[in-house]
C-alpha cells in the first residue's frame, strides 16, 4: 500500500511554486546585502583612513591656524569648537523641537476637531518632511539671519535645523499619540477626568517612548546637516567655541566638509577622523533612542 | 425583585413628574412595564444617530435606584450605545448625535449646563476589556480621587475601602505598589471596578464586563455586581442571558436595529415575556 500516495494527485506543481519562493528569497537577501556590504564598506574605510588621528589633542584643540600643522602629535587640526558648537547647536534645537514638535502634534491630534482643514494641514507637514534641507537654509538665512538680525549666530543655526526637523517630529509624534489604545483614554474619561488630564495623565506618558526615539532619530539627522548651516553662515576654522545663543558657530559637518576640500593629501586623515567623531556621536544618540524605546515599552 | 411586576405602568416620581409628558409614551414605548417607583435615569424618546445611521429609536425606559438593569440583545441591537449615552461617554466620537431626553434625577444630562466631566463623576463606569492604566495598583484606585480633587485626607484609607467593596483587598494587600498589569484579567477587572467606584459615584455603567474573562473569574464579576446593587445603581449590559438572569433586578431586551422591545422585572422577561420575539429570543431561536 505504501506505493499508493494518496497526496500525490497531481493537479497542481507544489515543488514548482517552491522553487519561485527560493528566488524571492534569494533577492530579498541580496537587497539586504547591498545595504550592509555598503555600510561595512564606508566604516572600514572611514577608520582606516583616520586610524592614528583620532588622539586627544585632535580632541581637544582648536583648528590649527598653520594649514601644514595637520600632525596628530603635537598641536595638530583640532575638532573641540566644532564638537562644542554641535552639541550647542542639537541642544538648543531639541529644546525647540519638543516644544513647537509635540505641541503641534497634540493639538493636531488630540484638540483639532476633523476637517478638511486638517488634513490639509497634515498634507502638508508631510510634505515639508521631503523639502531639500538647502531650502530650509535658505529659508533660515531670509527669515533668521538676515529678518529678524540674529547674525550668522548659534540661534539662527538652532532654528533652521528645528525648522527642518519639525515636521518629521510632529509626524511621529502623531503617530505615537495615536497608538495609545482608545481604552485608555476612555478609562480615564470614565472617571470623570477633563481632556487636559487624560492627556497629561494617560495620553502622554505612554506615548512618550514613542515620542522620544522619534525626535531623538530626528536629532540625529539634524546633527549630520550640512547645507543648512552652511547657508546660515556657520564658520569653517573657528579657533573658539561659542560662548552664548547669539556668538558664531562652527560645527562638525562644517569643519569635515572644510578639510575635506583642503588639497593637502594629509587632511583627508583629518576630515576621516571628524567623521569617526561625528559618526559616534550619532550613533550614542541613536543607541539612547533605542534604549529608551525597549525601557519604557509597555508591550515588555 | 422588587417594585412592580406584570405589565402595569407606575405612575412616575414626584421630583420627575414636571417634566414629563405623557405625550413621550409613543409608539416606541416598549412592552412591559418601562416605568418604576424609584428612576435615577429615565430615557424619554431617546434617539442616538452615528452620522446618517440611527443607532437607537426612541428609547423610553427608567433605572430604579440601587437595582441591577441588565440590558440584553443580539449584537448590534444599541444596547452598548445605550448605556454610553447615559454617562455621555458617545460625546467623544464626532459623528455620534443625540436626540430626545436622558434625565438623571430629572434633569436632563444633555441640557446645555450639564458638563459631562461632573456628569462621569456622578456616573461612573467598567469596559469590556479590563483597562487598568500602566500604573501601581494604588495609583490606578487613586486615579478617579486625583482628577477629581478628592485626593486630600487619607487617599490611602479610600483606596482600601475601594478595593474591599471589589472584592480585590484580600488578594492584592501586600502589593499595592505593584504594578496593575501584573494582575489576571479577573483581577485586572474588578481592579477597574474599584478605580470605578472610589471616588464614590451613584451609578454604575458596565459594558459586558464579564466577557473577556473565563468562568471562575466572571462569577466573581457576577457576586461583586449583586453585592454593588446595595449601595449603587448598576446598569450592566451583558450578551450571556443566564447572568443577566442570574444578577439583574430589571431587564431591558434590545432587539435588532436600536428598538427597546420589552422593559420588565427580569424573572418576568425571562419565564413570560410578552413578546414573542423576545421569547425567541431568550430561548435562543435567534440571536
Amino acid at each position: 500500500m505504501s506505493t499508493n500516495n494518496p497526496f500525490a494527485d497531481g493537479t497542481d506543481d507544489i515543488e514548482r511554486k517552491r522553487q519561485i519562493g527560493r528566488v524571492f528569497v534569494g533577492i530579498c537577501f541580496a537587497s539586504t546585502l547591498v545595504g550592509i556590504v555598503a555600510l561595512v564598506a564606508l566604516l572600514a574605510d572611514v577608520i582606516y583612513e583616520s586610524w592614528g588621528w583620532v588622539t586627544w589633542e585632535f580632541l581637544t584643540y582648536p583648528p590649527s591656524q598653520v594649514v601644514e600643522n595637520f600632525l596628530p602629535d603635537g598641536r595638530g587640526a583640532g575638532i573641540y569648537p566644532a564638537i562644542v558648537g554641535s552639541i550647542f547647536l542639537i541642544a538648543l534645537t531639541a529644546v525647540f523641537t519638543i516644544f513647537l514638535g509635540v505641541g503641534a502634534a497634540v493639538y493636531l491630534e488630540e484638540y483639532a476637531a476633523d476637517s478638511q482643514l486638517k488634513s490639509f494641514i497634515e498634507a502638508n507637514i508631510a510634505n515639508l518632511a521631503g523639502v531639500p534641507s538647502i531650502v530650509y537654509g535658505l529659508l533660515g538665512l531670509a527669515i533668521f539671519v538676515r529678518g529678524i538680525q540674529l547674525g550668522s549666530s548659534l540661534i539662527a543655526g538652532a532654528l533652521t535645523l528645528t525648522l527642518l526637523i519639525l515636521p518629521i517630529v510632529i509626524v511621529s509624534t502623531q503617530e505615537s499619540l495615536r497608538s495609545v489604545p482608545d481604552s485608555q483614554r476612555q478609562a480615564a474619561y470614565g472617571v470623570g477626568a477633563t481632556q487636559w488630564q487624560v492627556i497629561r495623565d494617560v495620553v502622554l506618558p505612554r506615548a512618550l517612548p514613542g515620542i522620544m526615539t522619534g525626535t531623538i532619530l530626528s536629532l540625529s539627522r539634524a546633527i549630520g546637516e550640512t547645507a543648512p548651516i552652511l547657508m546660515v553662515g556657520a564658520a569653517t576654522s573657528l579657533f573658539v567655541s561659542p560662548d552664548s545663543l547669539t556668538a558664531p558657530f562652527s560645527a562638525m559637518p562644517m569643519m569635515i566638509f572644510e578639510w575635506a576640500t583642503l588639497p593637502e593629501p594629509e587632511f583627508q586623515h583629518v576630515a576621516a577622523a571628524g567623521i569617526v567623531v561625528l559618526l559616534t556621536i550619532l550613533l550614542l544618540m541613536n543607541a539612547v533612542a533605542i534604549l529608551i524605546r525597549n525601557k519604557y515599552d509597555p508591550r515588555s | 425583585m422588587t417594585t412592580n411586576g406584570g405589565g402595569s405602568r407606575t405612575v412616575s416620581t414626584p421630583e420627575s413628574s414636571g417634566s414629563r409628558s405623557d405625550a413621550t409614551m409613543t409608539d416606541n414605548a416598549p412592552l412591559g412595564s418601562p416605568r418604576v417607583d424609584d428612576a435615577v435615569i429615565e430615557s424619554r424618546g431617546l434617539d442616538v444617530f452615528y452620522g446618517d445611521d440611527q443607532a437607537l429609536h426612541g428609547i423610553d425606559m427608567d433605572i430604579p435606584e440601587r437595582k441591577v438593569t441588565a440590558l440584553i440583545g443580539p449584537s448590534g441591537c444599541g444596547k452598548s450605545t445605550f448605556l454610553r449615552s447615559i454617562n455621555r461617554m458617545n460625546d467623544l466620537i464626532d459623528i455620534a448625535r443625540v436626540e430626545g431626553d436622558l434625565r438623571f434625577h430629572g434633569k436632563n444630562v444633555y441640557d446645555d449646563d450639564v458638563d459631562p466631566v461632573a456628569l462621569r463623576r456622578k456616573i461612573g463606569m467598567v469596559f469590556q476589556k479590563p483597562n487598568p492604566f500602566p500604573k501601581s495598583i494604588r495609583d490606578n484606585v487613586a486615579y478617579g480621587l486625583r482628577v477629581q480633587g478628592k485626593d486630600d485626607g487619607d487617599v490611602d484609607a479610600k483606596v482600601r475601602t475601594a478595593l474591599e467593596r471589589a472584592a480585590l483587598l484580600d488578594e492584592v494587600e501586600d502589593q499595592l505598589d505593584s504594578s496593575g498589569l501584573d494582575l489576571s484579567g479577573g483581577q485586572q477587572q474588578r481592579l477597574c471596578i474599584a478605580r470605578a467606584i472610589a471616588p464614590d459615584p451613584e451609578v454604575i455603567l458596565m459594558d459586558e464586563p464579564a466577557s473577556a474573562l473565563d468562568p471562575v473569574a466572571t462569577s466573581k464579576i457576577e457576586d461583586l455586581v449583586e453585592e454593588l446593587s446595595e449601595e449603587y445603581t448598576v446598569v450592566i449590559v451583558t450578551h450571556n442571558m443566564q447572568q443577566a438572569a442570574r444578577i439583574s433586578d430589571k431587564t431591558a431586551v434590545f432587539l435588532t436595529g436600536g428598538h427597546l422591545v420589552e422593559f420588565d422585572d427580569t424573572n418576568k422577561i425571562f419565564e413570560n415575556p410578552e413578546s414573542d420575539r423576545v421569547e425567541d429570543y431568550i430561548t435562543g431561536k435567534f440571536g
